[in-house]
């Protein structure tokens, strides 16, 4: 199982602010909780403001070919939107990215581990639930688990030709990113403040600590 | 003495890389520091350099120090969390050390204790930022620093003949951002890439200084072609190596191939870092023929 929970409005609202916004929601694996009543009602506003082109509510958006078949009926309303908005675990945001490659894609929500069943996770994606999910800085590729330091503020000087020092099988997580954000015109977000992790598990040491993600 | 002093007085700032040994005796690294590092402004001291477990970088730094040389210590997050490495920088400073070089460090996986734990709590540009943090007389975590705060100068390492450079100018950015003063690179045996990489990267206003290793040998060559990062040595410059055996042996050979890197480079840069893996007798004659 696992937690979904909405990244903050201060965090998700200037990365929409003027944008035309595609909702995904996941209600995926059964047991995960998920803020409907909360992402309902921000839909709602953005609705309002005439910011959404499509919103699709469904499960299991971390298995690609489904995915792919839901997206094609949403085909022209994602071409209509500049970013598209996923509230999904991890695996999920980076299903979709990799599947609408040329779309700046965002993280609604950070995800935090609870034990038991963890959905349909496909092999190429991973999620560690780290809770402070970073994929909106990283153009959709999650640094925590494609890197093999997790390493959050760039590459390390350890890889050859692409290829990680620990893992010459493993391409650099991080050129990838780079690679990611030269692709959609975004190598701007690298420019962002210094991000340092958050290893704190409970709410309470969690909170005092600004995120900017 | 804060080496970012010397490159505000426009001087060529020369260092020169020393490994602590496998054991706690380190008289014989200090009297070959002594001996052949006196040409040369400042010392760095490597922090369990690719993983292997090493004799301390802190009191090696606090050793050279005491025998009159400048040293650099070098910090990796490898190994330890963002509080003991705020504790070990409170300690350098104690002790006078003034320098720090700030990395992130190889993998565990690299040296010979592959079983453990890799930290990496922080990262190059984080532990810049902390160090920024202290100096400021506040720790990480917001609390306040008893007493006048610490004074670095904060340095950094870029990679200029990366196969991913416009990725590392980033990084560089992204380290002068946070606070770094001054930059020593990877080896370079590629001027014309270090030249192009540098007509970039002084748009950040940060001195750099050229990286440099002797090449002792072909083989030492081809293993650093298909194992380290960053670092490609040409082919002429390994036919030049294979020419005379007995002349780079000797070590005549690299030491004339790197004088002529850094004379072609020197125009572009503003120091110079000599990583001599064990050469460091080599040094002396190199800054002569480099004409430093």
């Amino acid at each position: 199982m696992l937690i979904t929970e909405l990244k903050s409005r201060e965090t998700t609202a200037p990365l929409l602010a003027g944008k035309k916004v595609f909702i995904i929601n996941c209600h995926g694996c059964r047991e995960v909780h998920f803020p409907e009543k909360e992402a309902a009602g921000y839909d709602a506003e953005l609705s309002a403001a005439g910011q959404v082109t499509g919103i699709l509510t469904t499960d299991y958006i971390c298995n690609p070919e489904n995915l792919k078949l839901r997206l094609e009926k949403y085909k022209s309303q994602i071409e209509a939107a500049d970013v598209v908005l996923v509230r999904s675990c991890g695996v999920g945001v980076q299903t979709v990215s990799e599947y609408l490659e040329d779309k700046i894609v965002y993280a609604g929500c950070d995800t935090y581990p609870l034990p038991g069943h963890q959905g349909v996770t496909p092999q190429e994606y991973k999620c560690d639930q780290c809770g402070e999910c970073y994929l909106n800085i990283t153009g959709g590729i999650c640094p925590i688990t494609a890197c093999s330091k997790s390493l959050v503020n760039g590459q390390c000087g350890g890889a050859k030709n692409g290829k990680c020092e620990v893992d010459s099988e493993m391409e650099c997580g991080w050129e990838r990113i780079y690679r990611r954000l030269a692709m959609l015109g975004r190598l701007d977000v690298l420019k962002c403040p210094v991000q340092i992790r958050n290893f704190a598990t409970d709410d309470e040491t969690r909170q005092p600590e600004e995120s900017n993600l | 003495m804060k080496i970012t002093e010397l490159f505000d007085r426009g001087e060529f700032v020369v260092s020169a890389e020393v490994g602590p040994p496998k054991g706690c005796h380190i008289e014989p690294l200090l009297e070959e520091a002594k001996k052949y590092l006196s040409g040369v402004t400042a010392v760095n001291v490597t922090d369990s350099q690719s993983s292997v477990m090493r004799f301390g970088s802190l009191a090696t730094c606090k050793a050279l120090k005491d025998e009159g040389l400048l040293p650099i210590f070098q910090i990796t997050c490898r190994d330890r969390n963002r509080i003991a490495l705020q504790s070990d920088i409170l300690s350098a400073a104690y002790f006078g050390i003034e320098n720090l070089l700030l990395l992130t460090g190889d993998h565990t996986k690299m040296g010979d204790h592959p079983q453990a734990k890799p930290v990496f709590d922080l990262d190059s540009v984080s532990l810049i930022h902390t160090v920024k943090q202290l100096e400021s007389g506040v720790d990480l975590g917001g609390n306040e620093l008893v007493g006048e705060p610490p004074k670095f100068a904060k340095g950094a390492v870029v990679s200029p003949c990366s196969d991913s450079v416009d990725a590392q100018l980033a990084k560089m950015e992204r380290k002068v951002a946070a606070g770094a003063d001054y930059f020593q690179t990877q080896a370079v045996y590629e001027p014309e890439k270090f030249i192009k990489f540098m007509e970039k990267a002084k748009q950040f206003g940060k001195p750099v200084q050229l990286g440099v290793v002797i090449p002792k040998n072909v083989g030492m060559c081809r293993y650093m072609n298909s194992n380290v990062a960053g670092i490609h040595v040409p082919e002429e410059m390994i036919e030049e190596l294979k020419k005379d055996k007995e002349a780079t042996k000797a070590g005549i050979t690299g030491v004339e191939i790197v004088a002529r890197i850094i004379k072609e480079c020197r125009p572009y840069c503003q120091g110079v870092h000599i990583m001599a893996l064990g050469w460091e007798s080599k040094i002396p004659g190199l800054l002569e023929k480099a004409g430093i």
